[in-house]
């Protein structure tokens, strides 16, 4: 028996099937960009409610299917929040128009919308569903096309969420390709199309490795980085109120989103106060020796215990040997001194909230700082009334949001707020990234600006911006760059435009130089 | 200086110059005189590059050869992947690369049994032609006139005399031409119940791919099968996604006895091409297997190939692609006649087949010329220099299509110019 009989391993190699049909959607891409780009703010509204539609009839199915697919959070709040990523979304946005062309006679000036054009998106195996929903929402407002690259382990479920969506705007009157969903994710695939000059814009949400790939693939990207939200419970707060916010905010889909609080921060004064209230909204404080079960369970030798991800707090208690009420919603372990090295210091994604407690204000504020390192750029929440300190507190930490007296997970993912409703949470510079905001569709939209001279006579104030654009509903091509009829031939030099390969770029100059230096010689 | 390690000339005069006296004067002399005077040296997706380093996009395709374009990097792979394992494999024998082809092939047109392999479109087009006699123990084959199925003996016998007179291989009481589009011609001829095949492509591509009138094709079918004859599609240009869908005949609700495919079938990489037929034409396989031999014909290496074009033309965003070609160049071609119709009076397509009719009985040679000095290699039809043959790739991607038409444009005074000194010779 040969080697390859003893292994069934296929006998000749065989190509990446998967990557070839990547690129292909990629292609697909091109051409749905080509046509949207030109539709109308209607035409556009149309295909976005379909979305919503479509998206909210499903909503509840495709919890279900991404809880059984990944084994996390909670089927009725993947619910709500695969809900809140259909009209509630399309609600925040319906105003903002990125579609009809700006006139501001005043600057002397008009500015038209250019949309990126092909969006690739990866998403997380967190929130899946959501943030297939979002994605989507905000390439169709924007009127790019997108491809997204689900996360392997709740691929199913993103893919079958994707061709739903896709469904419902092709009804509505979307070209075909417009939201597209690689089926077989993998690595080597995201590094390819990520680096591929096909796309041109990277929506990363991930973990730090693959944000930082998205950010080195030479195209543009909004990469957004993990995060470690501090909780600072000042003593001017109501602490019951506290309490209840934060265990709401830990237990909604078991802390799956990357905007839960991870530590709770208080003063040694506040503290009793506080393991009472956290008490009496359904959290259970750890003594020591629980705290110290809870870390060797969530934190192992490869880093944070996977298996623990969005799993609820009985089931975490039960693993790591900690006897709990069954009704139990979140589990504290206690940290006395807010130093900077223990591991429970760190991010969670499970019902798990550290608290611990620092001698003043100024001690505080240092902690948090260093706490929030660890996430940079993300989100913090203020507990209290005292608005020098929660202004003080905004300015020393590194995050781009501070939500105040509500869950974090929520309302720094504009659940609640009014931030913007989102699954991809800027982290901005702080945290590496080139956008601070809850990513929009605003972000996926450049505009050209007409300039005039300042003393110029123009009167642009009878300019009609909706005249302006070459708006089609059914998305007619409207070929560009059309050559005026009696131009001459084009020169064979210019003829030869620039090749779209960076390989061939390369050469190009490579061989300029070389002239040039013939020259020389 | 170039320099290809094996062999090198000098410079592309230096070729042109070895070509014509070792390969094939005629040849040489005939693409120098009408301005075209390619020699494809590098290539690479849908881009020829010429000896003299001038880029082409490749309309052309030798025919749909390079459906999937040049050298298409996943089929290189496969190729290599074959490399390692298989060679051309033994005719005589099962193989394991041809079982998997076959069955492939089968399983894209239902209606057939058996596939048999040849090497190129003419042998296949040979190996339809004996299987339809065989079949109806009949001499008689009826073509199209300008009909084209290739060059040998019983293939080149059903086109136009031009290539079978010269070789004294036209057989006039064996081969009966009869006009395109002409049902009733066909019937006159069947009538006579001496009639084993009627062979036609789907859309005849070296005519100039003039559209089958609706129904006219389905008619043939009919007749054929009230006489006792049977019905061939040759597929070779207008298989493989072409014509928006796997083959041709799909398109048009038929069901032929027997069909074949060829070009882009081993992916412009292995030449192979094949003879689809059922199970009531293919009893020579069950009574002589052996009754049609070819060494290379099935070479398994042709069978990796193909089993993988197959498997690429049957992906969804491929099929969806090939539709956003044909939609793009169906509105950009009216945007194109509307701005020239004084030169460029019709369009012919289906899918991603095209030929565009310019207004001088050799206008298609003109815009041939045209469009090379503007970098895009677009073939006329040889026997109507009428059209133009304007075949997309089915990868072509919406940069590349747009970058096509914006050419096409810009070469359409230099057309118009090149016509005006026709007319004036003339
Ligand atoms: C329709 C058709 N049939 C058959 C052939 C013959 O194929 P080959 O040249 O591979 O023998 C051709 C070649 O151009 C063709 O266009």
């Amino acid at each position: 028996m040969s080697a390859h009989e003893a292994m069934d391993a296929p006998r000749l190699k065989v190509p990446d099937r998967a990557l070839s049909r990547a690129r292909m959607k990629v292609n697909r891409a091109a051409w749905a960009a080509r046509y949207y780009r030109n539709f109308s703010r209607p035409a556009v509204l149309r295909i976005a409610e379909a979305i919503a539609r479509a998206g909210e009839e499903k909503a509840a199915h495709f919890a279900e299917m991404a809880v059984e697919e990944t084994g996390f959070g909670v089927v009725e709040h993947k619910a709500i929040k695969n809900r809140a990523c259909t009209h509630e979304l399309l609600d925040f946005y319906r105003d903002l128009d990125l579609v009809t062309p700006r006139v501001d006679p005043a600057r002397k000036m008009v500015e038209l919308p250019k949309p990126a054009g092909v969006v690739f998106a990866i998403a997380p195996a967190t929130n899946p569903v959501a943030t297939v929903y979002y994605k989507a929402m905000l390439a169709v407002l924007s009127r790019n096309a997108i491809v997204m690259s689900p996360h392997p382990a709740a691929r199913h479920v993103s893919v079958a969420a994707a061709e739903h969506l896709a469904r419902a705007a092709e009804a509505a009157g979307a070209p075909s390709g417009l939201i597209q969903c690689v089926e077989e994710p993998s690595i080597p695939l995201v590094q390819d199309i990520m680096a591929s000059d096909r796309i041109n814009v990277i929506i990363a949400t991930g973990g730090t490795a693959m944000v930082r790939a998205a950010y080195s693939s030479g195209n543009p990207a909004l990469g957004v980085g993990p995060g470690n939200a501090l909780a600072y419970v000042d003593p001017s707060a109501k602490v019951d109120a506290a309490a209840r916010c934060l265990v709401e905010s830990k237990s909604f889909d078991n802390s799956i989103l990357c905007t839960n609080e991870s530590v709770c921060l208080t003063l040694e004064s506040n503290r009793g106060n506080m393991e009472r209230a956290l008490r009496s909204a359904g959290a259970h404080i750890c003594k020591q020796a629980d705290t110290d079960r809870l870390r060797d369970y969530l934190f192992t030798d490869h880093g944070f215990n996977v298996a623990a991800i969005g799993k609820s707090a009985a089931w975490i208690a039960e693993r790591a040997g900690i006897r709990v009420s069954p009704s139990v919603k979140v589990l504290v372990p206690v940290v006395e001194k807010p130093g900077q090295d223990d591991l429970l210091f760190r991010e969670k994604l499970c019902p798990v909230l550290t608290l611990t407690a620092a001698v003043d204000f100024r001690q505080a504020l240092t902690f948090a700082k260093h706490t929030a390192r660890r996430g940079a750029g993300h989100s913090a929440a203020f507990h209290g009334q005292d608005r020098a300190r929660l202004l003080a507190f905004s300015q020393e930490m590194p995050v781009y949001r501070v939500v105040v007296n509500v869950p974090c997970s929520q309302g720094a993912a504009g659940f609640g707020t009014y931030l913007p409703p989102s699954f991809t949470i800027g982290t901005g510079f702080a945290g590496r990234s080139s956008v601070g905001e809850n990513v929009g569709p605003q972000h996926l939209v450049h505009w050209t600006r007409i300039a005039y001279a300042r003393d110029a006579a123009e009167d642009l104030s009878d300019l009609d911006p909706a005249a302006i654009a070459t708006v089609t509903d059914a998305g007619a091509p409207v070929p560009t760059g059309i050559l005026p009829e009696e131009a001459p031939p084009v020169p064979a030099a210019a003829a030869e435009r620039p090749e779209i390969s960076r390989e061939l770029l390369r050469q190009l100059i490579l061989e300029e130089l070389r002239s040039l230096r013939r020259g020389d010689e | 200086m170039f320099n290809y390690g094996y062999f090198s000339f000098a410079s592309k005069a230096d070729l042109l110059k070895k070509a014509a006296e070792f390969w094939n004067p005629g040849k040489v002399q005939f693409w120098t005189e009408a301005g075209t005077p390619m020699v494809i040296d590098r290539r690479e997706g849908y881009f020829l590059y010429d000896m003299s380093g001038k880029r082409l996009i490749d309309l052309h395709l030798n025919g749909g050869t390079y459906n999937f374009g040049h050298r298409h990097p996943e089929l290189v792979e496969v190729m290599k992947a074959g490399l390692d394992y298989f060679d051309m494999g033994n005719h005589w024998f099962p193989s394991v690369a041809r079982a998997a082809f076959s069955e492939k092939l089968v399983k894209s047109a239902p209606h057939m049994k058996y596939a048999i392999f040849g090497a190129g479109g003419a042998e296949a087009v040979e190996i339809a032609l004996k299987t339809a006699r065989y079949a109806t123990k009949r001499r008689k084959i009826v073509s199209i006139i300008k009909g084209y199925h290739g060059h040998s003996g019983l293939s080149v016998a059903t086109g136009d005399e031009r290539f079978s007179k010269i070789f004294l291989a036209d057989r006039p009481d064996e081969f009966v031409h009869v006009p395109f589009n002409d049902a009733d011609a066909l019937e006159a001829v069947l009538k006579k119940g001496d009639v084993a095949a009627f062979i036609v492509e789907t859309i005849p591509a070296t005519y100039g791919f003039p559209m089958p009138k609706e129904g006219y094709l389905k008619t043939c079918q009919d007749l054929c099968h009230k006489y006792g004859a049977r019905f061939i599609a040759d597929e070779v240009q207008t298989g493989l996604m072409r014509t928006g869908v796997m083959w041709g005949w799909q398109g048009y609700g038929l069901t032929p006895d027997i069909f074949v495919c060829g070009k882009g079938l081993g992916g412009g990489l292995y030449p192979i091409s094949a003879c689809l037929t059922t199970a009531e034409c293919g009893g020579w396989l069950i009574e002589d297997g052996a009754a049609h031999i070819s060494t290379s014909g099935g070479a398994e290496l042709g069978c990796l190939i193909g089993h993988h074009v197959m498997e690429m033309l049957e992906r969804p965003e491929v099929i969806s692609n090939v539709h956003f070609v044909a939609e793009f160049f169906a509105k950009g071609m009216a945007e194109m006649m509307a701005r020239h119709s004084d030169i460029f009076v019709g369009v012919r397509q289906r899918g991603v087949v095209l030929g565009l009719e310019f207004d001088h009985p050799e206008g298609a040679v003109a815009v041939s010329r045209a469009l090379y000095e503007n970098g895009v290699w677009a073939i006329f039809s040889s026997l109507d220099k009428r059209v133009l043959q304007f075949k997309p790739g089915v990868v072509l991607d919406v940069d590349l299509c747009q970058e096509i038409l914006d050419r096409f444009d810009a070469a359409m005074p230099r057309a118009r110019q090149l016509l005006k000194g026709m007319r004036r010779a003339a």
